[in-house]
C-alpha cells in the first residue's frame, strides 16, 4: 500500500500497523482466489472450466489453460461480503481482464453459526426451531424436510389433514419466496418499483402465516407429527384473496419487466449454463430447469400428496438469466393453481397425529389426567425417542432440492443432522455462470442463483 | 428406459455392496445402500454412475465416536467416521446411498470430484468440519470456518458452547 501524499496520518506508524493487522485478521488465506502462478494446476483448470469437459467424454486439454498468462494483464478484485447486492454476506473474488470475468471464486462462511452442531444438542421437538432459521426465506420448507425425516425414522403416519395443510403452506411459501426473489432481482437490476411491489405481495402471504402460526418467519409450524395449530376460521377466504391478488399482480409484473427492452437486454443471454454442466455440478431447482431439464421432485419423486394434484413444471431453453426469471414468475402461477386445488380438497380431521408419545396432549387434558401430565412433561423435557437408523429425505424447495440426512442412535436427540442446502450447492454454478461475462452483469448473475446465505453457511 | 437396478446390484455385489440388514426408514424414503470397503469406494460410485446415477445429490460425513455399536451389515468393519454420498438418477427417479467407513488414524478417502464436479464444495465442507481428507481433491481448504481455526467442529470430541467468540474484547467463556 503506497503512502498517498497529504493523507493525514499516512506517516503515522501506528496507523499503518493497525491497518496491516486488520488486513491479516480478515484474510481467508487459501480460501481466497489466488493468482494464476500460485494456483495448483488442477485447481486452475477447474476454475477456468476445463474440468467440466470430462463428463462430456473429452479429456482435459492442459494446453487450453493459459497458466502462464501474465498477471499484469489481469486483475483480481474482491466483491463483498458487505455489498448491497450479494444477498447477505456472500463474498466473490473475480479475476478480470478489462471488464470480462475470467475466474470467479465464492468465499463463504461469514454466516456460519454451527447449526448442524446445535441440532445435535436439541431434541426432535426443539429441532424444528433450529432448522427453520437456515433458509430464512422459505422456513416452512426446512421444517417440512426435518419433520418428514423424523417421521420416516419414527414410522408414524400423519393424518391426511396435516399432510394437506403442509402442502398448502409449502406452496404459499414458494409463492412468497419467489415474490421475494422478484423483488430483490428487480432491485439488483435497478427496477426499484419491482422491489416495492414484490415486498408488498409477499407481506400478504406472511400475514396469513402470522395469523396461523403466530409468526411471519421462522414459524416452527410444521413439526414432527403434524402441524402446530389448525387453520384459523375463515382461512379459505384469506387464501382466496392471496391467490386472486398475487395472480393478478403477476400480470402487472409482466408489463413492468417481462416486455421491457432494457430488462430483457440485461437478462437474455447472460449467465448461461448447459444442462450437462448443471447436472455435473449437482445444481437443482430453477437453475437446472432453466437448461430444459424437467426435474422437479414434486413430480419425479412425489412426496406428501403431490401425485394427486395437477400442475406443470416450467422449463427454460437457454439456461440464461431470463429463463430463470420466467421460470420463477410462472412457478408463482403454478403454485397458486396448486393452492386452489388444495383449498378445494382440504380434508377434515386431525391436524396432528394422536400418538401421545409424539404429540403433547391438549392443554385441557392435563388438568384431569395424570397420564396426560406425564406425557406432556416427558415430551417437553426429555423429548420422544426415535428408533436407531438413518434416512435421507429430499423435497423441492423454491431453490432446489433440500435434503435432510438424519442419523438417530435411539435417543431423543439427533445423532447427526445434515441439511443439504440447495443454495450451498447451487453457488458452485456461479463461476460457470460468470465465466466470460461482463463485470456489470455479476450482480444480475448472483441474483438469478437466488442464494440464501443462512442456508449456505448454516 | 430400462431399470438399472438389477444389473447394478449384480455388479455391486463384487464391489462390496451387500443387501443391508441395518435399521432403515420404511416406505417412501427407503433406498438401496452400498457399503464398500474404503479402497473400492471410488470404484463402486463409478459403477453406479455408469448405471445411470448422473448426479451427486449430497455428500456428508458422520462421526460415530460416541455411537460405536451401530448396526452394520456383516463383513463391514466399523470406522470412527463414515462418509455418506447420496446419488440421484434423474433418468429413472431413483436414489442410492454409499456409506464408506473411514478409520480415525488415517482419515483419508478418495475424492468423487473427478466423477462429479459438484462434489467440490461438499468435500471441502466435510474436510472443514470433520477433518477427513479427500485424495485428489483440487482445492482442499476450509470453506465455512475461518482459515486459522483450530479443530474440526462437527467431530464428537469437539466441545460445544464453551468456545470464546473471535471478536475482540468479548467476555471470556463462562
Amino acid at each position: 500500500m503506497s503512502d498517498a501524499p497529504g493523507f493525514p496520518g499516512a506517516d503515522d506508524i501506528s496507523v499503518r500497523r493497525a491497518s496491516r493487522a486488520a488486513v491479516a485478521e480478515t484474510s481467508e488465506g487459501a480460501q481466497e482466489l489466488a493468482t494464476r502462478t500460485t494456483t495448483p494446476p488442477a485447481e486452475l483448470r477447474r476454475e477456468v472450466g476445463a474440468v467440466l469437459r470430462i463428463p462430456e467424454g473429452g479429456v482435459v486439454d492442459a494446453g487450453d489453460v493459459d497458466v502462464e498468462r501474465p498477471t499484469d494483464e489481469t486483475m483480481i478484485i474482491n466483491m463483498g461480503p458487505q455489498h448491497p447486492s450479494t444477498h447477505g454476506v456472500l463474498r466473490l473474488m473475480l479475476e478480470l481482464d478489462g471488464e470480462t470475468v475470467l475466474r470467479t471464486k465464492p468465499v463463504i462462511g461469514y454466516l456460519h453459526t454451527g447449526m448442524e452442531k446445535t441440532a445435535e444438542e436439541l431434541t426432535y421437538v426443539q429441532g424444528a426451531t433450529n432448522v427453520t432459521r437456515m433458509d430464512y426465506l422459505s422456513p416452512l420448507t426446512n421444517e417440512l424436510v426435518f419433520s418428514l425425516a423424523t417421521e420416516a425414522l419414527l414410522g408414524v403416519d400423519i393424518p391426511p389433514r396435516a399432510t394437506w395443510i403442509r402442502m398448502l403452506f409449502a406452496e404459499l411459501q414458494r409463492v412468497s419466496s419467489h415474490l421475494m426473489w422478484m423483488a430483490t432481482n428487480g432491485m439488483d437490476l435497478g427496477s426499484t418499483s419491482m422491489m416495492i411491489y414484490g415486498f408488498r405481495e409477499r407481506e400478504m402471504v406472511l400475514a396469513f402465516f402470522e395469523k396461523t402460526s403466530g409468526l411471519r418467519m421462522n414459524h416452527d409450524y410444521i413439526r414432527p407429527g403434524g402441524v402446530a395449530a389448525d387453520l384459523p376460521d375463515g382461512w379459505e377466504d384469506d387464501v382466496e384473496v392471496i391467490c386472486d391478488t398475487v395472480l393478478r399482480r403477476t400480470y402487472e409484473y409482466d408489463e413492468l419487466l417481462t416486455g421491457q427492452p432494457i430488462f430483457r437486454e440485461r437478462m437474455e443471454g447472460v449467465g448461461n449454463i448447459s444442462a450437462q454442466e448443471a447436472i455435473a455440478l449437482s445444481v437443482t431447482g430453477p437453475i437446472l430447469r432453466s437448461t430444459g431439464v424437467a426435474w422437479d421432485l414434486r413430480r419425479a419423486m412425489p412426496y406428501l400428496e403431490y401425485a394427486q394434484l395437477d400442475f406443470d413444471i416450467i422449463v427454460g431453453t437457454y439456461g440464461d438469466n431470463f429463463d430463470r426469471y420466467a421460470i420463477r414468475l410462472n412457478e408463482i402461477r403454478e403454485s397458486i393453481k396448486l393452492v386452489r386445488q388444495i383449498v378445494e380438497r382440504m380434508p377434515p380431521g386431525d391436524y396432528r397425529v394422536q400418538d401421545r408419545k409424539v404429540t403433547p396432549p391438549p392443554r385441557a387434558r392435563i388438568d384431569e389426567s395424570m397420564e396426560a401430565l406425564i406425557h406432556h412433561f416427558k415430551i417437553f423435557t426429555e423429548g420422544f425417542r426415535v428408533p436407531e437408523g438413518e434416512v435421507y429425505v429430499a423435497i423441492e424447495s423454491p431453490r432446489g432440492e433440500i435434503g435432510c440426512y438424519l442419523v438417530s442412535d435411539g435417543t431423543s436427540k439427533p445423532y447427526r443432522l445434515h441439511i443439504r442446502g440447495p443454495s450451498f450447492v447451487n453457488l458452485q454454478a456461479v463461476p460457470t455462470l460468470m465465466r466470460g461475462g461482463l463485470i456489470a452483469d455479476a450482480v444480475a448473475v448472483i441474483s438469478s442463483v437466488d442464494p440464501v446465505m443462512g442456508e449456505v453457511d448454516r | 428406459m430400462t431399470d438399472p437396478a438389477p444389473r447394478a446390484a449384480a455388479e455391486h455385489a463384487a464391489a462390496g455392496s451387500s443387501p443391508p440388514e441395518v435399521p432403515r426408514a420404511q416406505g417412501r424414503w427407503t433406498s438401496e445402500i452400498g457399503f464398500p470397503p474404503r479402497d473400492r469406494y471410488h470404484e463402486l460410485v463409478e459403477s453406479y454412475k455408469a448405471s445411470g446415477f448422473e448426479q451427486l445429490s449430497d455428500l456428508t460425513a458422520v462421526d460415530y465416536l460416541t455411537h460405536p455399536g451401530r448396526t452394520l451389515p456383516a463383513g463391514v468393519e466399523p470406522g470412527r467416521f463414515e462418509v455418506v454420498a447420496n446419488l440421484l438418477s434423474l433418468s429413472s427417479s431413483r436414489r442410492v446411498r454409499v456409506r464408506v467407513q473411514v478409520p480415525e488414524d488415517d482419515a483419508v478417502v478418495d475424492t468423487l470430484w473427478d466423477l462429479y464436479p459438484g462434489a467440490e464444495a461438499m468435500e471441502r465442507e466435510v474436510f472443514d468440519l470433520f477433518g477427513i481428507r479427500f485424495l485428489g481433491h483440487p482445492d482442499l481448504t476450509r470453506i465455512l470456518m475461518p482459515e486459522d481455526w483450530e479443530g474440526h467442529p462437527l467431530r464428537k470430541d469437539y466441545g460445544v458452547g464453551r468456545v470464546p467468540v473471535q471478536f475482540k474484547e468479548a467476555p471470556g467463556p463462562r
